[in-house]
């Protein structure tokens, strides 16, 4: 039987992939996708719990996917202005890679 | 609620293809497999009883933000990028910090009394999930609802700003 665990360690293991791509990985469109990664195993547990919790009328608790469509609307925001930096810098320095990129470096 | 059988053959898919995104070194090749992983990922939100969830996952991720990335890789016409020497040390502080912390949340979810417990059944329909949601946007998180709206005003505005050339 699936169990809300299940749920839980799943998306936990998706969030540790997302994770390791944003340490791991060297390139700036890689590291977006990462973060997509990350926001959608939120959004996994945020539904589990949803429909873990039964309300009296026997419904989902229909909070959480409000606050879901809330995330999938600013990651879109957040991929489309990421974005854009990226083709802003890659006019400039010809390169997508964060290593190249090191003024602020301390 | 889902057989034990789809949950892992969905978990897995999605796991397996999010791990591909990392390992890829072609970044079209990592698109489409973010492609496929949030394919999964809208299954078991559908499995879930989250319709209108899971397809604004797949109209939303797998259509129009995957569309943006492959877009853009395209335009900047990035290839599979040369094997740099690569930095042990810290790619090993960064393998040591992910495993730390997914046995966190291994602990943690595994403390957690409720998430042994089943999904209790449910009496009604989840069919009308879309009118729930609409009502609740339009009453309890109506501020919220149009705070997103200049949110994304002002992505869209910062995006033309962003590309625009300098003449």
């Amino acid at each position: 039987m699936v169990t809300l665990g299940h749920y839980l360690i799943v998306s936990g293991m998706l969030f540790t992939i997302g994770f390791a791509g944003v340490m791991l990985r060297r390139n700036i469109i890689i590291i977006l996708m990462a973060l997509e990664l990350m926001l959608n195993a939120a959004n996994l547990s945020l539904v589990a719990f949803s429909r873990f919790h039964v309300d009296p009328t026997g419904a989902p608790n229909y909070n959480a996917q409000v606050f879901v469509f809330f995330i999938i609307t600013v990651a879109a925001a957040e991929v489309a202005v990421g974005l854009a930096i990226v083709v802003a810098l890659f006019r400039l320095r010809q390169t997508t890679h964060v290593e190249d990129i090191a003024t602020l470096k301390f | 609620m889902i057989s034990p059988f789809l949950f892992w053959i969905f978990a897995l898919m999605m796991l397996i293809f999010g791990a591909a995104v990392i390992i890829n070194r072609n970044p079209v090749a990592s698109a489409l497999s973010l492609v496929v992983s949030f394919l999964g990922l809208a299954a078991l939100f559908l499995s879930l009883d989250a319709y209108f969830i899971g397809i604004i996952q797949v109209l939303v991720y797998a259509g129009a933000i995957m569309v943006l990335f492959l877009f853009i890789i395209m335009l900047l016409d990035l290839r599979a990028e040369k094997l740099r020497k690569i930095n042990w040390i810290a790619s090993a502080g960064g393998i040591a910090v992910a495993v730390a912390l997914m046995l966190q949340i291994f602990s943690v979810v595994g403390k957690f009394s409720a998430a042994r417990e089943k999904f209790p059944p449910l009496p009604g329909s989840t069919s009308d999930d879309v009118h729930r949601i609409g009502l609740l946007l339009f009453s309890n998180y109506n501020l919220p609802f149009q705070v997103i709206g200049i949110v994304i005003l002002v992505a869209t505005v910062g995006v033309v700003v962003l590309s625009r050339r300098e003449s």
